[in-house]
């Protein structure tokens, strides 16, 4: 497996770029000592939101931190891009608002997928989502 | 723990193929359900058992099952969505309950004791909250003023909307206003409230005790149908007029009908004449056919039996909400 760095950060321009997002996020979240099933969750996650910056933002970056505070271990994700920003935030966590439809997916279904959830977006100047899982 | 338990099921079933096992499985995966374990879940805990069992399971074998662990990520998020709108839906579900109660409350008439007359009512929603109203009113002469509203469309605005008919009924001074009078102040009251694209039909009617006469007016509402029992025949009381809330200055035209002993006035809402039998709508006649067969009952077993008649041939499944009115002179 290949070093990891405390930090580090994959471009998203192309939908290619979600790719090599996906293999950070798992390769990271091994080294920490997730189990398949949270690898698989965190790499779905990361998919998620690095298809929005893909689909809505057009560029933008997700940045990996490894969270260590003495008691336990885990990983930090940040999507930030300067895109068009979401208007109604409240509306986009509604389960069910999504454009692709049904259950499981988009905003609402990356939150149920980690510890941690909290988006801060603006009309016109972007949106940044981070997101944390723990290992149990 | 939930994986011994697995690994031990497994690995019984593995030896001995045997039905027992697998019926255990189908508990397991009940109470799982219970414990609200993810089907993601699951397959992490078959690959753990899967593992242990077999420590030299092929790589091609391990791997495949991480991609098939891959795949039901998304299930795993769903299954959780799922819990919470079931549980949002009960929580509404039983919110309605309370407003359906609230608005039967709200909206309750009774039927007025007249002498000489008989009548009878029945108002069924086709969802928990109605959009269908009927008002009954008697002054000191015994008189009895009825109205019959039907909301274009059904649920909670329509039921919300209602309230609003009541109310503004309930407010006019109780002295007898003529229906045509009735009808143009309620169409003020429901310009003025009722956002646009919201209609509201509906007929009064205010019968005259002692010339035993019903004067009526209609804004759009599904005609009424007078009963000659002489004749043995029915006759539509045409009275055509605009329906509320469309514009804010209009009147409405007047008539009268005269009655005689067993002489019946039918009021209902396009629930009742727009029943479907399959694709088809059922006929007028066939509601007057079915009315026939009960003339010899009290106006309340009429309409009750009436509307068992057709939610039976609705399969049991109202699609509108259903009110029929009789009112009999008597002797
Ligand atoms: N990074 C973003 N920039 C701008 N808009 C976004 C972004 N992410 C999400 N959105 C908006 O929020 C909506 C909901 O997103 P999401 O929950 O992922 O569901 P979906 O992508 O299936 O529509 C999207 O349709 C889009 O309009
Ligand atoms: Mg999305």
């Amino acid at each position: 497996m290949m070093d990891i760095q405390f930090q580090s950060f994959i471009p998203i321009k192309k939908e290619w770029d979600i790719v090599a997002a996906r293999q950070q996020g798992r390769d990271m979240s091994k080294q920490i000592g997730f189990g398949s099933v949270d690898q698989a969750r965190i790499a779905t996650a990361i998919s998620e939101l690095a298809r929005n910056i893909y689909l809505y933002a057009e560029q933008g970056k997700i940045c990996f931190e490894i969270l260590d505070d003495m008691e336990h271990k885990g990983i930090k994700i940040i999507a930030k891009d300067d895109g068009p920003g979401i208007p109604d935030v409240g509306k986009v966590m509604e389960d069910g608002y999504t454009t692709s439809g049904g259950l499981g997916a988009g905003l609402p279904g990356i939150k149920r997928l980690m510890d941690y959830f909290d988006i801060v977006s603006e009309e016109g100047k972007g949106t940044e989502v981070t997101v944390q899982k723990w290992l149990r | 723990m939930a994986l011994e338990k697995y690994k031990n099921l497994l690995k019984q079933y593995l030896e001995t193929e045997d039905e027992a096992a697998l019926y255990r499985a189908d508990q397991f995966s009940k109470k799982s359900l219970m414990d609200d374990i993810s089907p993601d879940e699951i397959l992490q805990i078959h690959i753990d058992a899967m593992l242990d069992l077999y420590p030299d399971l092929s790589k091609d074998m391990r791997l495949s099952l991480d991609f098939l662990l891959e795949t039901m990520i998304s299930y795993g998020i769903a299954h959780q969505e799922f819990r919470v709108l079931r549980e949002k839906q009960l929580e509404l579900k039983s919110e309605i309950e309370v407003a359906a109660n609230m608005q039967s409350t709200l909206l309750n008439t009774n039927i007025p004791e007249v002498e000489g007359l008989d009548i009878g009512a029945i108002s069924i929603a086709a969802n928990q909250m109605s959009g269908d109203y009927y008002h009954f009113i008697k002054d000191q002469e015994d008189n009895v003023g009825i109205g019959v509203a039907d909301v274009i469309g059904k649920g909670i605005p329509a039921a919300l909307c209602m309230s609003m008919i009541k109310y503004a009924l309930d407010s006019f001074p109780a002295n007898r206003l003529n229906p045509k009078t009735i009808l143009r102040l309620l169409n003020r009251v429901v310009e003025r409230n009722v956002e646009p694209g919201m209609f509201i039909t509906m007929f009064y009617g205010f019968y005259n005790k002692n010339e035993n006469c019903l004067q009526y007016a209609s804004a759009g509402h599904e005609p009424g149908l007078f009963y000659n029992a002489k004749t043995d025949s029915f006759e539509t009381l045409e009275a055509k007029g605009i329906v509320l809330g469309v514009e804010d200055s209009i009147s409405y035209n007047q008539f009268t009908k005269c009655l005689s002993v067993g002489d019946m006035i039918i009021l209902l809402t396009d629930g009742v004449t727009e029943c479907r039998k399959g694709d088809q709508f059922i006929e007028t006649d066939e509601i007057l056919q079915v009315i026939k067969e009960y003339l010899h009952l009290p106006a309340q077993d009429i309409v009750e039996n009436v509307y068992r008649h057709f939610e039976r041939v609705q399969d049991f499944d109202l699609r509108d909400d259903f009110t029929l009115i009789i009112l009999r002179r008597k002797e």
